[in-house]
């Protein structure tokens, strides 16, 4: 296994617009520390974003998971390209006839994705706690530790993710095309919901099949944060509206997140098996 | 002796167009083989196959003595196909460092092989600044990592200019030497003539023949005979039992022989006759000759 990572940590880092990306990633995800340093005063309009509530335990690890995941897309470049590079290059051909067989192949891109989201999972759940602790109003343990499943979710999110986009790179042989084909898909996912709710089914059931299409299921486990923080709440109360929505994340959503993965690195596997080079 | 490669019954379908049809053949070790056909033939495909990197149809291979997985196998393989394919951002030291773990191979031996190859005061630079020679010579330095029991090369002077060729063809004189066994693929008949021991001959998926260079063609080989009276010689010859086609060509006359007759027999027998000759050399059919004579009769 950790010869897998080896021979593909060797690709990637040798690559400078992978280093670039990777690193710029990392940055980011740090970065989102400054919020933070948000702050408006403008003479009687005193506002501090941090003051918000945004930092407090346990909310934090709703909002920053789900903020930080915006920033996947730029490991999603990555390892699309980790991919179709294999192709367009023809290495993977040399690699098989240097003696790699087509399951390490794809079990080096996959455990490549794990240590991806799993270096993700780790920095974001620094990053809170660090946060938080400056900044939360609420600093008992029980508190700090409990929602935790958002971070569990992140992890998921991330791999069920990356791995969408390893089969697009197998699948699709070229960087810029897959990535276009999964914003092609992200549209696709959308109208297929409309032309559900419109035509065939009620917006509620359309809702709820929309919740097992890979990418939306992988959006919906973490979902949005903004309506939870009371300053929100507050407006939406005085405007009348009704906020009370259900934040939660249920198991069932891993499994289909999950389903969703399994499925995609088999099928890159059958989809190399099947070809010939 | 002992078997590197065994293939039986190989056949490799892409829709309607068999590429390999019902190929067997063997490859033991210590000897270079050479794999021959016009392209289009299935030598490639072939090679694909046992390199794992194409699907069969049907038929089967083994590697070694069968015991083992292909790609474990690959490890004690080197292989060259088509052009060199490496990651062109990294250096050659890299890429052959990849290599080295793919092969799971210690990576001392990565400046003995660009030495040998004669790419080391260029190891630091990209795979991408190399010319298509220096690609091809990083390509054999890198099948040669695992000081392999085989060599497996198809067409490796494709698209070298005269220079680049030459450097190619030392290189794998060198690594014959040493008594590596290859399989040399090519369409290039001087080429595996000169290197080859062994050869399978292919044509449209089809094994023509397999086995030693020499014995290809049922042959005796020919004379190429010249005298000042060349009509007498003619008449004289298709009088000999021994002989059979004679044809005439600017002043040489090629007699093919039908039984085995040594020269100085010819010499003898030609200067009782009153005959006194200018030119007298016998001579095989080349490969090339012979592998046309098999393409053609099939």
């Amino acid at each position: 296994m950790v010869r897998l990572l080896q021979i593909e940590f060797i690709k990637l880092w040798n690559n400078r617009a992978s280093k670039i990306l990777i690193t710029s990633y990392f940055v980011l995800l740090t970065s989102i520390a400054l919020i933070a340093a948000i702050k408006f005063d403008i003479g009687p309009v005193k506002f501090h974003l941090a003051d918000q509530g945004i930092f407090n335990f346990p909310y934090i690890w709703h909002f920053n998971t789900f903020v930080t995941a915006i920033f996947k897309l730029f490991l999603a470049i990555v390892i699309v390209s980790m991919m179709a590079n294999e192709y367009s290059n023809k290495t993977i051909k040399q690699n098989l006839i240097d003696g790699l067989s087509k399951k390490e192949f794809i079990a080096s891109k996959f455990l490549t994705v794990i240590s991806f989201s799993l270096v993700s999972t780790v920095f974001v759940f620094a990053v809170s706690m660090i946060l938080g602790l400056i900044y939360s109003d609420y600093n008992e343990l029980s508190i700090i530790f409990s929602d935790l499943e958002f971070v569990l979710a992140f992890f998921f999110k991330l791999v069920g993710f990356f791995s969408f986009c390893l089969f697009l790179g197998i699948f699709v042989k070229r960087s810029a095309f897959a990535l276009g084909f999964l914003i092609l898909w992200v549209i696709l996912e959308q109208i297929i919901f409309g032309v559900l709710g419109w035509k065939f089914t009620t917006w509620e059931v359309a809702q709820s099949i929309k919740n097992f299409f890979p990418l939306e299921s992988m959006q919906n486990l973490i979902k949005e944060p903004f309506t939870r923080l009371s300053a929100v709440q507050n407006i939406g109360q005085q405007i009348g509206e009704n906020m009370d929505f259900d934040y939660q994340v249920y198991w069932y959503e891993f499994l289909v997140v999950i389903f969703w993965t399994v499925l995609f690195v088999y099928l890159s596997y059958a989809l190399l098996k099947k070809r010939d080079l | 002796m002992e078997t590197i490669l065994t293939v039986q019954n190989l056949t490799k379908k892409f829709g309607f167009l068999t590429a390999v049809n019902d190929l067997s053949f063997t490859i033991e070790k210590g000897n270079v083989y050479g794999i021959l056909g016009p392209n289009g033939s299935g030598k490639s495909t072939t090679l694909g196959i046992i390199l794992n990197v194409v699907n069969r149809t049907s038929g089967n291979f083994s590697w070694f003595d069968g015991n083992m997985s292909t790609h474990e196998a690959l490890k004690k393989v080197g292989a060259i196909i088509e052009r060199p394919n490496f990651y062109p951002y990294m250096t050659a030291i890299q890429n052959l460092k990849l290599v080295c773990k793919i092969k799971e191979v210690p990576e001392s031996k990565i400046q003995e092989k660009l030495e040998l190859v004669g790419l080391w005061d260029r190891k630091d630079s990209k795979f991408r600044t190399y010319s298509l020679g220096m690609k091809q010579r990083l390509a054999i330095a890198s099948a040669l990592l695992n000081d392999p029991e085989i060599l497996i090369l198809d067409e490796p002077t494709n698209g070298l200019d005269p220079q680049g060729i030459h450097q190619i063809r030392q290189i794998i004189k060198k690594i014959a030497g040493k008594g590596t066994t290859i399989l040399l693929a090519s369409h290039l008949l001087d080429e595996v003539e000169k290197v080859c021991s062994h050869v399978v001959i292919l044509r449209k998926g089809q094994k023509l023949y397999s086995g030693p260079v020499d014995g290809m063609l049922a042959s005796h080989g020919f004379f190429e005979l010249r005298t000042t009276d060349l009509e007498k010689l003619h008449e004289l010859l298709e009088k000999n039992a021994s002989f059979g086609k004679i044809t005439r060509e600017n002043g040489t006359l090629t007699a093919f022989l039908k039984e085995e007759m040594q020269a100085e027999e010819l010499n003898k027998f030609l200067y009782e006759k009153g005959i006194v000759l200018s030119h007298l050399v016998k001579r095989k059919e080349s490969l090339e000759e012979q592998f046309l004579t098999l393409t053609k009769n099939n």
